[in-house]
């Protein structure tokens, strides 16, 4: 039986196929690992509930399990607690600043009202870490991202929203 | 021919299984007559998302502006992955063995619980805003009493499409606003659209026997008490946007209702067609 602490490192390595440079692991997908006899157990939970990356994510969970001999897996879906942006490691806020991403700059989105747009700390521009920077849209090119203009440096970039 | 028995002997339709070497799969008429409040409730949620949704995908790559494409195609997609989620717990407790496509591509429009108002055509774009505001505002209610079901199903489901919602009825709180106190144009449009789907916002807030047995099971709340709490904060946008509500009677119309008991608008049809033909004229196909 192998500890499950050692195929919580493989599955770092596994990458979500829409912002490659952010493993499983650091956006919090994989909530634990565990053996049902000799079979691997992963649960995950997903992001959005539409997000159409879950489908690949629970195949390259597969294939890096097998590549680690692993032969029998079964993939759970857990959806309580929901998925958050609080459960995102450290290094996923940093892999995806580098990466041009800006990362949520608030603890999980607040449900409690219906207000239309609640006080929000700046989000600092990826790129030339200014401040000055404005809300496009809350809705970007993914589920996870809304848009964002830099004031400063003139560029448009992301924004994983809180979530 | 066999007769259809309520409470079948388990070790009778082993038996019969093994003698035909088939089991004998109920008609879709039977399977809806045999439907329980709870899984009449929960089409009634996953058809609602799932018929906006496809309302809203009709404008990929046809928005007026490219934030507003993405926009309504990510709330789309969010309302997809939330019908995904009730249908697959309806067809689970149904336990028929219908799963979420076979309940989404292999129904006909009677047999749809969703809303009238999600069904209504995109006549005009004011109409796509305000019809998505009306829904959201409610969604949202709605939602946020269902995290406190007795059926951790629901509250699940609930409380994770209320995270995605939160999202969509602020920003359909701000079109309203934006489209509404902008031109002399847009704000007529608006206007237009208010009082053309204003009628079809009563069928949202009308109890019938379902909502009388969640309520009281404690599965979810009955739609009339939502009313109050939307009534307010679309009193407010529509305020702030100069917009001018209806008459609360003109909601009254009970013509204007029906969608959760099955009697739906001649659009429904339209949008099923589209929605349903790979599946009608290719049955099983998959990729």
């Amino acid at each position: 039986m192998i500890d499950a602490q050692q195929v919580m490192g493989w599955l770092q390595k596994v990458a979500d196929p829409e912002i490659p440079v952010l493993s499983i692991v650091d956006l919090g997908i994989v909530r634990e690992v565990s053996w049902d006899q000799d079979t691997c157990v992963v649960t995950i939970t997903p992001t959005y509930s539409g997000c159409p990356a879950m489908f690949e994510i629970t195949q390259a969970i597969e294939q890096c399990l097998s590549e680690h001999q692993i032969k029998s897996v079964r993939i759970a879906t857990r959806l309580s607690p929901a998925w958050t942006t609080d459960w995102m490691t450290e290094q996923g806020h940093v892999a995806l600043k580098g990466y041009g991403i800006a990362p949520p700059v608030q603890r999980a989105v607040d449900i409690s009202g219906i207000s239309r747009r609640p006080a929000m700390p700046p989000v600092p521009c990826p790129q030339c870490g200014s401040n000055a920077t404005r809300l496009i849209s809350d809705f970007g090119s993914t589920s996870c991202k809304a848009l964002y203009r830099c004031s400063a440096c003139r560029e448009p970039f992301d924004y994983f929203k809180t979530h | 021919m066999m007769t259809i028995v309520l409470k079948q002997d388990p070790a009778m339709s082993a038996s019969v299984a093994n003698k035909t070497g088939t089991q004998v799969k109920p008609t879709p008429t039977e399977l809806a007559a045999s439907t329980t409040p709870l899984v009449e409730g929960l089409l009634r949620l996953g058809d609602s998302a799932l018929v906006l949704s496809q309302r809203l995908s009709a404008w990929c790559g046809h928005g007026p502006a490219i934030e507003e494409d993405m926009a309504l195609t990510n709330v789309a997609l969010d309302l997809l992955g939330q019908s995904r989620m009730w249908l697959t717990l309806a067809g689970s407790v149904e336990g028929a063995g219908r799963d979420e496509d076979a309940l989404a591509y292999l129904r006909d429009a009677n047999q749809f619980r969703n809303v009238l108002l999600t069904e209504l055509p995109d006549e005009d774009y004011a109409r796509t805003i305000v019809r998505q505001f009306f829904f959201d505002v409610w969604h949202y209610f709605l939602l946020e009493r269902l995290t406190l079901s007795t059926n951790p199903d629901i509250s699940a489901i609930a409380a994770k499409s209320l995270k995605e919602v939160t999202y969509h009825v602020r920003r359909a709180s701000d079109m309203i606003v934006r489209l509404g106190d902008g031109t002399a144009e847009s704000h007529q449009r608006m206007q237009d659209a208010v009082d053309a789907l204003w009628p079809y916002t009563g069928e949202l807030f009308v109890d019938d026997a379902i909502d009388l047995v969640w309520e009281k099971e404690g599965w979810g709340p009955k739609v009339s008490s939502l009313q109050s709490a939307w009534s307010e904060h679309v009193g407010q946008v529509m305020a702030e946007a100069t917009l001018t509500l209806p008459a609360a009677e003109a909601a009254m119309h009970a013509a204007f209702r029906g969608g959760r008991t099955g009697r739906h608008t001649e659009h429904l049809g339209f949008l099923l067609a589209e929605m349903q033909f790979l599946q009608r004229a290719y049955p099983g196909a998959s990729w």
